[in-house]
């Protein structure tokens, strides 16, 4: 091998090395808490990621978040077979019927779930909040969630406030977080 | 050398029903990944891992093949929850990467032992009788002659 090429070999061999240790150092200093989340975290208050999903509640029709733009929106992730989310569950839909006459939406986004699970839940639980379904979890990402049920409050201009709650919204670390994220999602001006 | 043939084609017709029966449940567990742990199934007892076991079983039970229920589980949770990749379409770059890995490493390999054998060849000396020096030589003979003696 001449000398040249073995000299862009070395060369080629340790920018790949630099490369993985820049992607290790990135993801060590970005990758946690990621999402929506991660800067909501940081006191950011970003706009909610879009999505646009099957609705459970209404099957062959889909519903967009976009569309309820200047409504305060209360965004539950939960699946059937998460125990917290069978908890909680009484708990969101009284929220809901106790303030949709002041615009609150409250929009369950059933995930990593099997479709006839998720629809018996709503049944067995008198759901009657709409509920979108993302069998693939194609969203968790965006939005940072990392397990279910999580919650999220979206203001009337269609950006992140409070915290995310993550548990069940009714539990004694959650109950207060939850009361202050549904106050300023109503608060909230277009 | 024809009956040998005729009882081999025998076998296999005969074997060929029970390699196209039902799935089983074992098999679908190791080629099923759970959405939530990443891992297979078989390798998981999460709720959402043990609830895809239990739907497994009432879809073999109902008489559907592997890739029916595959394909049910992939409309629900995506084509992620199959622990090989699909061998079409984009995914198929999943298989066919590896190998060839594997032949440009071939290719590198072969090139370096092919420039290191030349590189040998070309040594100044190499094949040639090397001529020693005079002086040395002549002790060489003594020492030999001596030996010899």
């Amino acid at each position: 091998m001449t000398g040249r090429a073995k000299t862009a070999g070395q060369v080629i061999a340790v920018a790949a090395v630099v490369g993985l240790l820049a992607l290790l150092v990135w993801k060590l200093a970005f990758g946690n808490g990621s999402g929506a989340a991660g800067k909501l975290a940081k006191g950011e208050h970003p706009t909610a990621p879009a999505f646009t999903l099957e609705r459970l509640d209404a099957p062959g029709t889909k519903l967009a978040l976009a569309h309820l733009k200047g409504k305060p929106v209360v965004v539950n992730f939960w699946a059937s077979w998460c125990i917290p989310c069978k908890d909680e569950a009484p708990a969101l839909q009284k929220s809901y019927e106790k303030y949709r006459s002041r615009g609150l939406v409250v929009l369950g986004v059933d995930a990593q779930d099997f479709r006839g699970d998720a629809k018996r839940f709503a049944r067995r639980f008198g759901v009657t909040y709409p509920l979108v379904y993302d069998g693939h979890g194609s969203t968790l990402g965006k939005w940072g969630v990392t397990g279910f049920p999580e919650t999220f409050f979206v203001d009337r201009s269609g950006h992140l406030v409070g915290e995310r709650i993550q548990g069940g919204i009714d539990t004694d670390r959650n109950r207060a977080a939850f009361a202050e994220g549904l106050r300023q999602a109503l608060a909230s001006a277009q | 050398m024809t009956r040998l043939l005729v009882a081999l084609l025998t076998v296999l017709v005969l074997a060929a029903p029970a390699a196209a029966g039902p799935p089983r449940q074992a098999d679908l567990e190791a080629e099923i990944v759970c959405p939530t742990c990443k891992t297979t199934l078989d390798q998981s007892n999460s709720p959402i891992a043990t609830r895809m076991k239990a739907f497994i079983r009432v879809r073999i039970a109902a008489g559907d093949s592997a890739a029916q229920i595959k394909a049910q589980l992939v409309d629900q949770f995506g084509p992620a929850v199959l622990a090989e990749p699909p061998k079409h379409g984009f995914d198929l770059l999943a298989w066919l990467l590896p190998l060839g890995a594997l032949a440009l490493g071939a290719v590198v390999v072969g090139g370096l032992a092919w420039t290191w054998s030349r590189r040998r060849e070309d040594e100044p000396g190499a094949g040639e009788d090397v001529e020693l020096d005079p002086a040395l030589e002549q002790r060489v003979d003594e020492e030999l002659a001596r030996y010899e003696a």
